[in-house]
Formats: C-alpha cells, structure tokens, sequence
C-alpha cells in the first residue's frame, strides 16, 4: 500500500504516524534536529526556513504544551502561526471536520498540526489533501487518540541517541498506562525501527493492551522485575480520568505497585535515563526524588522537542 | 574573453593555498579582533588551515548555510545539515568567512545573513580559494588565491584526501 506519508519521491510530506516510517527518514529527522538545537541558544533564535508560510494550529482537543512546542519551533523557522480556538469555533456550528480544512486551505494554508481526541483525523485530512490535489499542504499530527503522538516518539529517540549513542545495545522500559497512550505506541515502533534489542512494556495486567508481544515487546507487570539492568526508562502519564474507570484502584496504590521511586531506580543500569512526556504527576507515577535526580532528562527532552518539531516542518514544507 | 582552462589540468591547491595565507596575513596584519568562520564544507577546511597558520585557533568558527538558503522551497534542505559552531563574540569582531570558490555569490549571502543571527560583526571580509566568473549578486571576494574563467557547465570542486591534501579539479557538470 502507498504510504500516505511520504510523496512520489518517497519524501516525507506529512508526519502522521512513526509506524511505517523508513529508517532512513527517522535518522534523517534525528540528525536534522541536532543542527537545530544551537538554534535556541543563539541571539537571534530564528532562521528564515519557514518565511512567509502560514501554519495552522488545530487543537481539537486541548494541549496547552505541544500547542506552545509547535508553536516555537513554527516561530524559530519564521513560520506564521495561526492558533485555532476549534473548540469554541465553526465545528461548534457543525460544519464537518473536512469543510473546516477545505476552508483554512482556501486561506492558503501551508501546513496543519492537528491534534484530535479521534484516532485517525490527521489521515483523514492528509487523505483528503492528497485526494483533492492540494499537495503543497502539508499535516502533522500532534496526537490523535490512542494512535500516535510522532513527534513525541521522535524527541524521545533523540534524547535517547543524545545520552546511549547507539540504539543497538539497548534495553528500553516504558512504564504506566500503555493501554491509553500514543506516546508508548510511538516510541515502541520507532525502537523497533531504530534497531533497540529489547523494548519492555511494565505496567497492571488491565493497561497492557494486546498485541505488544506480536510487536516484539515483553512484559512486566512487576516492575521490579521489568526496571532490572534497563538502559532507559520511560514513564508515562497517568492520566486521572482512567481512575474512575474501575481500571485501577487509586493513586496511593498505583503508586506503591509502579511508581518509580529512587529505591526502583537503583535497580536499572547505574547510568540509565529517566524519561517522561509531561505533565508529570509527582507522587502518583513518579517520585520527586528521581524527577529531580540526576538521571532525569525530562527538562532536555522539552528542549529538544522544539528542535525536533523545527526538523519536521522544515522537512515536510519542502517536499 | 579567456580560454577556459583544461579541464584535465585542474588547479595546484596546496600552492593555492599558501598564495592565499600570504595575502590573508598581509590583509590582517593590524586589524583587531580577527576571527575565521569557514562555509561548510570546503570554506571549513580551508578555515581550519588558516586559523592554525594564523595563530588564531581559538577564534575559528563553522557554518552551516543550509537554512539560510535561497533555493530551499524549490531544492529542499540538504540532507546532511552540518552544525554551525559559532564560540567567539560575534559582536564588534572583524570576521573572516572563508569560501572554497566564489562563483554566485548567494552562499556568500545566506552566510552573512547567518552571522548578523550570531550579533552584529564589525565588519565581514571574504577569502576563497578559487574565484570564478558568474556572479549573480553584488559580492566580492577580499582574497582570492585565483581568478578563473570556466566553460558553461564546468565547475571547480575542492576535495580533501584523508592525509587533509587538498585538490582543486575542474568538473563537468552532468545536469
């Protein structure tokens, strides 16, 4: 099948999921990235890439922090940006999803981030672009569902190459709510694709959905047993609504079952890194203690998802 | 107008290059707050020689015209970015940018346009190696080891082996 992503050239055209991603792109990505970081860190944080693009925030559903992300890394390339209140707008009214981009596109739009409580809205756009024949738009899906969140998976590899250097050698744990999250389905197919030996999943029987032993993943769900000799730990949000769903008991228990306390940490590699995609929970997943230890890259996984995010557009808007 | 040069016959680089550091110590000598800045990935090399030669080591810095190109929307970016490292104060410095062949002038424009992101220099000059015919902007080179008049379709290409020899060929373009 035709990857949607990528144009006749087998360039990357829209970012929507890392699953069927080549490798080649990913890296490409990476090392696009790293020359944008020293970016932020200089007078004029700003290069003329984007300059006279228009890039159209969609946040169908509310993401205060990878709206701002996106939002940067359009402004460091010169992009305009334009924030849509959806919520409060037109599909408000009723007009349907695809009007709504048939009608931003006629205000020459260059490129949307979407992000949708649907898994799916972003192909469903990128289709429909492609379809009309309105190829110089371009879609970058900023989490739809329990799909995918690409350029999360994308600023996770990069922090993981920043600090291990070869994804090769590597065990990688991801820990909470794999059931709900398009974080842990991204990051696990771009390990995957990016060559780590072994990716574990630990976490209570009832957020460990199916299928991930298909994927190659091993499961834990005692994390003592899970967090043993791991390279890199990535915990997850645990999101409050599922709480209330009778999928857990309460936040103390979940906490004592797989918090990540410095006690738990000690039993992963002494030079392991300790991940998470924000907000945190203190107390409910993960312990102060290790949020602000020395093992933490939580704080340069944000800064390097500006760059990450910047290596996306720039890549995409010329294809 | 002069006859092109021999394709087969190419340019002495390393001589080039010695004609050039000449020219670029006389230039400099009693201009304050020197520093090198090479265009990657010809310009570096030829930086990394005069830094060393010039004594000025710690005043050498790399770019990267990649984002600041003015064929991005229609060639795309580079594949390989290579990083700018910029660890001098680039304000009130009298910059050197340092080119392997000025030929359009437009890398030379994207690098200046680079450099005022870094601060405010006090002033640009440019050494390359090789200068040729066809400039489409109002550039100059400063410095230049040799003058050149090319053929439609030819163009030079610096190349370094792994011992950091330096050539200097003429090609013919397949496009």
């Amino acid at each position: 099948m035709h990857n949607p992503q990528l144009n006749k050239h087998g360039e990357l055209n829209h970012l929507l999921s890392i699953e069927g991603l080549p490798k080649a792109i990913i890296n490409h990505i990476l090392d696009t990235a790293s020359s944008f970081v020293s970016i932020s860190d200089r007078e004029v944080k700003k290069v003329p890439l984007l300059r006279g693009k228009s890039v159209f925030n969609l946040f169908f559903e509310n993401s205060t922090r990878t709206r701002t992300t996106f939002e940067i890394a359009s402004k460091r390339l010169s992009a305009d940006v334009i924030n849509l209140n959806i919520a409060a707008s037109s599909t408000s009214k009723g007009e349907s999803l695809l009007d709504t981009i048939d009608n931003l596109a006629a205000m020459h739009a260059d490129m949307f981030v979407v992000r949708h409580a649907q898994s799916g809205a972003p192909y469903l756009i990128a289709k429909h672009l492609n379809d009309t024949k309105q190829h110089h738009v371009h879609v970058v899906n900023a989490g739809d569902g329990r799909h995918a969140h690409p350029t999360q998976g994308l600023l996770d590899m990069y922090t993981i190459r920043h600090y291990k250097k070869d994804f090769t050698n590597l065990r990688v744990a991801i820990v909470g709510d794999i059931l709900h999250s398009r974080v842990a389905r991204s990051d696990i197919h771009a390990l995957t694709t990016l060559g780590v030996p072994e990716v574990r999943a630990i976490g209570p029987y009832t957020l460990l959905p199916g299928g991930l032993e298909q994927m190659g993943v091993r499961l834990f769900t005692n994390m003592d047993e899970g967090l043993k000799d791991v390279d890199v730990i990535i915990m997850l949000r645990l999101q409050n609504e599922r709480m209330s769903g009778a999928l857990l008991p309460s936040a103390g228990e979940y906490f004592k079952a797989y918090g990540l306390t410095p006690e738990r940490l000690a039993l992963a590699k002494s030079d392991a890194i300790v991940m998470h995609p924000g907000p945190m929970n203190r107390g409910v997943e993960i312990d102060s203690a290790v949020a602000d230890g020395a093992q933490a890259v939580i704080l340069p996984q944000v800064t390097f998802g500006i760059a990450v995010r910047m290596a996306v557009m720039s890549m995409i808007a010329s294809a | 107008m002069p006859t092109p040069p021999d394709v087969a016959a190419g340019f002495d680089a390393e001589a080039l290059y010695l004609a050039l550091l000449d020219q670029v110590r006389e230039g400099l000598a009693g201009v304050p707050d020197v520093a090198i800045v090479g265009i990657h990935s010809g310009g570096a090399w030829i930086a990394e020689r005069l830094a060393h030669d010039l004594g000025l080591a710690d005043r050498l810095g790399f770019i990267d015209i990649s984002f600041y190109r003015d064929d991005y929307a229609k060639k795309g970016l580079h594949p390989h970015v290579k990083s700018t490292r910029i660890g001098f104060d680039v304000d009130g410095a009298a910059i050197l940018l340092v080119d392997d062949v000025l030929y359009t002038g437009r890398t030379v424009r994207a690098a200046i346009n680079a450099l005022f992101d870094y601060g405010r220099p006090k002033r640009i000059m440019l050494a390359t190696l090789a200068e040729r015919d066809g400039r489409q902007l109002p550039v100059a080179a400063d410095f230049a080891a040799v003058r050149t008049t090319l053929a439609p379709g030819q163009s030079l290409a610096l190349a370094r082996s792994e011992a950091g020899q330096l050539t200097l060929t003429i090609e013919q373009d397949n496009a």
